[in-house]
């Protein structure tokens, strides 16, 4: 039985430089940066990605106050993803609807939070708040949406470590097909920056960025990167079998064409560009394609020196054989790295290349790595190109997984 | 401390817990679930907020007297001249 064809057909998001897909486009192309500095307890002043939405746009203030940062970017995301899909869910089978939400972790917030408070007051957990075991049971952002939206269909999250955002997408593509539900709300999240402990483990592997200005912090492929800067944000879609979206004359952003989810098996923390490689071939051959019809590829590179000269190495060997290689792109050079939401984010701001046919930079290569000169990159400025029919979004995690998603222009 | 005293550190901390709510006409006398939207896990959150701010204690046993913004008065007073004393 042939699988459906499966299309985005709504986008809600927030990132570190826009609270609309418009918004974050627009400065992808002009180059502004969305990172500033926070202060980290314990750490003092570092560089992170925040977000500016406003969360008592979709929340009253008690949902703000019980439930957490994650949940609050989730319900916002997913709220302007059905908006923008012109969907009414009083109108719709709340059963049948799915909630799948990528995440690198959830309940470190919540749980530093109460250390923390109990600490102000010698450690007696009778000031422990009985808050702490829903906002930190690993749905919980998925189960603030179902709670905010009325949704009574599965809503949960998939922990894949910065491979989530794309692994959102791909399991509501796999719930659809599957006739598990009849609409899929997708994506990935992020909270990391409220947790000093995420910080303080990147500091600790010598991984965290450091810069007098905040906004050349994130800078792959540039000979000078030293390191992640870890931001918050969110990407969330709807996505439907194309039938449906059809008789309802919904506006269709993309196709999802094919993906690969695979693992190094070979470390808990650095990367295997073998294994890399392996899963971007295996997901163009799932597409049903070859090298030759990929026109855009999005890095996962996070601005390590070694992580990204691995990825490098791994775009380069798969697309080695082409005449003229892809536009390769980069989005943490201005978001940072939105761990659970990377993958999601990084592809909304590609979507619209679809129609514009321009491809934003990867901004901040003052002086490019020789190692991670490949062909194809698009540095500092945005470049037209002829053709994006298809879009390929690398996004990698810590315990070797490895996700790469194919989102194809829209055909009927 | 007065009563109203009284009465006013438990609405500051209603606000913080219900912070939707319209606290500005409270009748002291009717139970405060119906008159604000507040479920049994609100008052667990001011129960806390009477061990953190004042250190108050306030046994399960004896939850039913913040029912009403008087009886939280009433039951509450001796409790804060005790804890300030």
């Amino acid at each position: 039985m042939p699988l459906s064809r499966i299309v985005i057909t709504g986008v809600g998001l927030t990132a570190p430089n826009g609270n609309t897909l418009a918004e974050f486009r627009r400065n992808l192309l002009n180059g502004v940066s969305g990172i500033t500095t926070m202060e980290v307890r314990y750490m003092g002043r570092h560089p992170a990605g925040l977000c500016t939405f406003d969360p008592l746009k979709y929340q009253k203030k008690k949902d703000v106050r019980i439930g957490t940062r994650a949940g609050s970017i989730s319900i916002y995301c997913a709220r302007e993803a059905l908006a923008d899909a012109g969907v009414d869910l009083a109108a719709r089978d709340r059963s049948r609807i799915g909630v799948y939400l990528g995440i690198t972790e959830h309940g470190n917030v919540e749980t530093e939070n109460e250390v923390y408070n109990i600490s102000q007051f010698k450690y007696d957990v009778k000031f422990w708040t009985h808050h702490h075991n829903p906002r930190t049971v690993a749905n919980s952002p998925a189960g603030e949406v179902s709670l905010n939206l009325g949704t009574t269909g599965p809503a949960y999250t998939i922990g894949a470590a910065c491979a989530a955002g794309n692994l959102g997408l791909i399991h509501a593509t796999q719930m659809l097909r599957l006739g598990e539900v009849d609409f899929a709300i997708a994506g990935g999240v992020s909270e990391s920056p409220q947790t000093f402990g995420i910080f303080a483990g990147f500091k600790s592997q010598n991984a965290l960025a450091a810069h007098a200005d905040p906004t050349k912090a994130s800078r792959p492929f540039d000979k000078a990167r030293n390191g992640i800067v870890i931001s918050e944000g969110g990407a969330i879609y709807t996505l439907e079998r194309f039938e449906d979206a059809q008789a309802r004359g919904a506006k269709i952003y993309g196709e999802i064409a094919g993906y690969c989810v695979n693992s190094d098996a070979t470390d808990y923390v650095l990367p295997n560009p073998e294994r890399q490689a392996e899963c971007v071939r295996k997901a163009i051959a799932h597409a049903g394609m070859t090298v030759e019809d990929i026109d855009l590829v999005n890095t996962h590179a996070t601005s390590t020196p070694q992580g990204d000269i691995q990825e490098c190495q791994a775009i380069a060997a798969v697309f080695r054989e082409r005449s003229e290689p892809p536009a390769i792109n980069n989005t943490k050079s201005f978001i940072g790295h939105a761990m659970g939401a990377a993958g999601a984010l990084e592809l909304a701001g590609n979507l619209p290349s679809f129609d514009d046919r321009v491809v934003h930079p990867t901004i901040n290569v003052d002086e490019l790595d020789p190692q991670c000169d490949i062909p194809g990159l698009v540095i500092n400025q945005p470049r037209a190109v002829k053709r994006v029919d298809a879009i390929l979004n690398n996004s990698f995690g810590m315990l070797g997984i490895n996700s790469t998603l194919i989102i194809k222009r829209f055909r009927a | 401390m007065t009563k109203e005293e009284c009465k006013k550190l438990v609405i500051d901390i209603i606000s913080d817990i219900a912070p939707d709510e319209d606290l500005s006409d409270i009748k002291p006398e009717i139970r405060l679930r119906e008159q604000l939207q507040l479920d049994s896990m609100d008052f667990l959150d001011i129960v806390m907020e009477l061990r953190k701010r004042h250190g108050i204690e306030v046994p399960e046993a004896d939850y039913m007297r913040l029912a009403s913004l008087e009886s939280c008065a009433e039951y509450l007073l001796p409790k804060f001249n005790a804890a300030r004393a």
